[in-house]
């Protein structure tokens, strides 16, 4: 037997953190109403998520290409080393967020504040 | 006995280094950012346990900064140290407590990892959303330090065996 009882434990506490810190982010993220567009942690752009368009990102050292298509936000190219943002998938959701972390880009998808919301509502 | 242990190290930070670049030849991601295989925690984790944690620690950073230099930039380096010492210093505690066997102490090693990489993600950026990635990136940790785990066990069981045969 390779594992003991203790491994045992710690998988199922480890699976509890991921199952509940998945909820907490999920019961948050409903679907998302901007794109916000964070280079080295100073906003330099937002755009509603409903609406079709090309953006290109200067970020540190080099480019991303954002495309906002069919209410979902994809970077499409970049000409950093890894290109994992490229590789990421499509987000909608409140919160989800594409990183480049060599451009230091960060293209996180937000809700409208509450108040706003409600001046929206009535 | 010195020398042996020596060239063991060397060999295992050379292991490592190789683990890192298949790694990086498998394409291991399902658009989640800082997820790894952390196929190199092996060389780490059996270094750990047949030496201890200041043999594991050096392993790795020669490791890290030899692959940086290599095949990586300085912005990976960040990353993978962080990682790498969040991940080694849990590893050593939970092994410490001896509660744990190898799959529990690679377990915590392979989310501790995934962990110290957002961490460092989330001061690189300066943008805490980053964290929206945290409860996929514990399964991933979870994961692929069970693997890891597994692999380590069978290799730790074999080389021992064949490192007493050599005494003899």
């Amino acid at each position: 037997m390779i594992m003991k009882r203790n491994d045992l434990i710690l998988i199922l506490v480890i699976l509890l953190l991921g199952i509940v810190s998945f909820i907490v982010i999920s019961l948050r993220g409903t679907r998302g109403e901007m794109v916000n567009i964070y280079v080295d942690g100073v906003q330099i752009g937002s755009y509603p998520l409903n609406e079709d368009r090309e953006v290109l990102i200067e970020g540190v050292g080099g480019v991303n290409t954002l495309v906002i298509k069919d209410g979902k936000a994809d970077i499409t190219d970049a000409d950093c080393p890894d290109r994992l943002c490229v590789h990421q998938a499509p987000v909608d959701r409140d919160s989800a967020s594409l990183v480049c972390l060599p451009h230091k880009v960060i293209v996180t998808v937000e809700s409208y504040k509450e108040s706003e919301a409600d001046q929206i509502a009535y | 006995m010195r020398t042996e242990k020596l060239t063991v190290c060397a060999t295992l930070a050379a292991t490592a280094m190789i683990l890192s670049y298949i790694e990086s030849l498998i394409p291991f991601f399902f658009g989640i950012p800082g997820m790894k295989l952390g196929l190199s925690n092996l060389a780490v984790v059996f270094a750990l346990y047949t030496y201890g944690g200041k043999e594991a620690l050096t392993i790795n950073i020669v490791r890290i900064v030899a692959v940086a230099v290599l095949f990586g930039n300085v912005m990976s380096l960040v990353f993978s140290v962080s990682g790498a010492l969040l991940s080694l210093v849990l590893m050593l505690l939970f092994k410490r407590t001896k509660a744990f066997s190898v799959m529990g102490v690679s377990i915590v090693g392979g989310v501790a990892h995934n962990a110290g990489q957002l961490i460092a993600a989330v001061f690189v950026v300066k943008n805490y959303k980053v964290a929206f990635y945290l409860p996929f990136l514990i399964i991933a940790g979870l994961v692929t330090g069970f693997i890891i785990g597994i692999i380590s066990n069978e290799v730790l069981k074999r080389i021992k065996v064949r490192q007493e045969e050599d005494r003899n």
